[in-house]
C-alpha cells in the first residue's frame, strides 16, 4: 500500500475519535487543507506518524483543545475586502434602520477584527445605540483575543487604509488607544458586541438575526456541511434579512439558493426571501 | 498516462507563461493548475490576458469546481490553491507558506496526494525556493518533474532550489517544456 492511502486511514481513524469522543464532526471539511493542518501539528507535536495523535486525543482534554484551535485558520483583518463594508454601509444600513433592534451575527469571528468593523460601522451610521452584535467562533483562543480587542500595532496602518476605502467617516484613530506596540479598541465598540463560543457543525440558531456575516467559513467545508450551516443561519435570518459571503463564496448551487435574492453578486450580499 | 499538471512560476512568470499556455491545443486531454505569485492586489488579471491568447480555457479557480480535462485554472491572489482526491478545487485564506499566498508548494503537495503518478510537476522562473518541498513530494508520490532550465530562466532561483531539493527527470528551456507538455497523453 502506498504511504498515502496509509495517512488517509490514519486521517480516517484519527477524525472517527475526534467525532465519537468530543463530538466534532470534522469529516465534513475539505479534506486537502484539513490534512495540511493536521501534518502541520503533528510535526509541531515531534510525531512522525498521524495515527500517533490519536491516544492524545482520547484520552487529554487539553490537547483535544490545543488541537481545536490548530485546526482553525484564523487569518483575518479590519474590513477585509473594504468595498465590501462599503456595500453594507451603503446599500444595507438604510435598509436595517427601520427596525427596532438590529442583530448582527459574525458566525465564525476568528480574532474579531470583523465584528469591530462593524462595530465602527454602525456607529457611525447613527444606529450603534439599538444594535447588538453576536461574534462567534468554535475557537477559544481566538475568542479571547477578539474579546481583549487589543491587536499588534503593525498592523494599523493596513486596517486604516481599509477603514479609508471602506467609506470610514472619522479617523480610524478614534477607535483605539495605541500604548506600546499594540492597538486597544474602544470600549464603546467593545460594549456592543458578544462573543461567543458557537460551533456551526452541531450548534443550534441562538438568536434571530437582522445581517449575518460568514466569510471565508465555508470555504473550508464540503458541500454537505456548507449546506447544514447554511440553512442554520437562513433560520436564524428574520425575512428580508441579509446574509454577507467570502470574497469567494456562493450560495449558487446550495439547498438555500432559492430562499434568498442575490442583493449584490459581486459583493456577495443576499436577501433572504419572504415567507421561506 | 498523466490526468493534471501543476506549474509553479514566480519573478518572470507572465513572459514564462505566455510561452507556454497559449501554445496548448484546444482539445488538449489534461488539466492544468497554476500557482503564480502575485501581488496581493492583482485581480483575475492573469486568466482574463491568457485565455484571451490561448485555444484552451483558463479561468480563475473557483472553490468545490470540477477540475476538467482541457481547462487551466489560475489560483487566486490571497488564497491557497489546492486540488481534493475527488478532483474538485479548494481555496485557502491562511498564513503565507514561504512567505507567498497562493504557495506553489501548498497546491504541488495536495496534488501529488490527489493525482500520485498521473501528475507532472513544473517548476518555472522565480526568485525564491518555493516548490522545491512540494516537487519533491511528487516525485516521491511517482509523478513526473521538470524545471526550466536555470541558465535560460528569467530568475534562476526556484528552478535551482528545486533541482537541489529532489531527483528532476528533466530540465529543459521554456520551448522544450512547452513540445513535452504538447506531447503528453492522457493514455
Ligand atoms: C479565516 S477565518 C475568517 C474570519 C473572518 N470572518 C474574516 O473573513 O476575516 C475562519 C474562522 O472560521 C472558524 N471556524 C471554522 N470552523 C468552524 C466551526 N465549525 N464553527 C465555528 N467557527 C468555525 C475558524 O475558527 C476561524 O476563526
Amino acid at each position: 500500500m502506498e504511504d498515502n492511502e496509509i495517512e488517509d486511514i490514519e486521517i480516517d481513524c484519527l477524525l472517527e475519535a475526534i467525532s465519537r469522543c468530543h463530538g466534532y464532526e470534522f469529516r465534513g471539511y475539505a479534506r486537502a487543507s484539513l490534512k495540511r493542518r493536521i501534518l502541520n501539528r503533528m510535526t509541531q507535536q515531534g510525531l512522525t506518524r498521524i495515527s500517533e495523535m490519536i491516544p492524545n486525543i482520547l484520552y487529554d482534554n487539553e490537547s483535544f483543545d490545543h488541537f481545536l484551535t490548530d485546526m482553525s485558520i484564523s487569518v483575518t483583518e479590519m474590513f477585509r475586502d473594504p468595498i465590501v463594508f462599503k456595500s453594507i454601509r451603503e446599500a444595507i444600513i438604510p435598509k436595517l434602520k427601520s427596525y427596532p433592534r438590529i442583530n448582527v451575527w459574525h458566525a465564525g469571528c476568528a480574532t474579531g477584527e470583523e465584528p469591530y468593523s462593524m462595530a465602527i460601522l454602525l456607529a457611525e451610521e447613527g444606529i450603534i445605540s439599538k444594535a447588538r452584535i453576536y461574534a462567534t467562533d468554535f475557537n477559544n483562543k481566538s475568542l479571547a483575543k477578539a474579546e481583549k480587542g487589543v491587536y499588534p500595532i503593525d498592523g494599523i496602518q493596513k486596517f486604516t487604509r481599509n477603514y479609508i476605502k471602506a467609506g470610514g467617516k472619522k479617523s480610524f484613530a478614534d477607535y483605539y488607544s495605541a500604548k506600546y506596540n499594540s492597538a486597544k479598541m474602544k470600549e464603546s465598540l467593545k460594549n456592543v458586541i458578544t462573543f461567543a463560543n458557537h460551533n456551526l457543525m452541531g450548534d443550534k440558531v441562538f438568536a434571530e438575526t437582522h445581517l449575518v456575516l460568514c466569510r471565508n467559513v465555508l470555504i473550508y467545508f464540503k458541500q454537505s456541511l456548507q449546506n447544514q450551516v447554511l440553512a442554520l443561519i437562513r433560520d436564524s435570518l428574520v425575512n428580508r434579512g441579509f446574509l454577507v459571503l467570502g470574497d469567494k463564496e456562493t450560495l449558487q448551487f446550495s439547498i438555500v439558493e432559492n430562499d434568498f435574492e442575490v442583493f449584490d453578486k459581486k459583493m456577495r450580499i443576499y436577501r433572504k426571501k419572504r415567507n421561506v | 498516462m498523466y490526468e493534471a499538471i501543476v506549474i509553479g512560476v514566480s519573478a518572470g512568470g507572465l513572459a514564462a507563461l505566455t510561452a507556454i499556455i497559449p501554445e496548448l491545443p484546444g482539445n488538449y486531454q489534461l488539466s492544468v493548475l497554476i500557482v503564480q505569485h502575485q501581488v496581493a492586489d492583482a485581480s483575475d488579471f492573469l486568466s482574463e490576458y491568457l485565455n484571451e491568447k490561448s485555444s484552451i480555457t483558463v479561468q480563475e479557480a473557483i472553490p468545490g469546481e470540477k477540475v476538467l480535462p482541457g481547462n487551466v485554472y489560475i489560483g487566486p491572489p490571497n488564497y491557497h490553491l489546492l486540488v481534493e482526491k475527488n478532483r474538485r478545487i479548494s481555496l485557502s485564506v491562511d498564513s503565507k507558506v514561504n512567505y507567498s499566498i497562493p504557495s506553489i508548494d501548498v497546491l504541488f503537495e495536495s496534488a501529488a496526494d490527489a493525482y500520485q503518478k498521473k501528475l507532472v510537476g513544473v517548476i518555472l522562473t522565480g526568485a525564491n525556493s518555493d516548490g522545491s518541498q512540494g516537487l519533491k513530494k511528487i516525485k516521491k508520490a511517482g509523478g513526473l518533474t521538470i524545471v526550466q532550465d536555470p541558465v535560460t530562466a528569467e530568475m534562476p532561483e526556484m528552478p535551482k532550489a528545486a533541482i537541489n531539493a529532489t531527483t528532476v527527470d528533466h530540465i529543459l528551456t521554456l520551448r522544450k517544456i512547452t513540445q513535452f507538455l504538447k506531447s503528453l497523453s492522457h493514455e
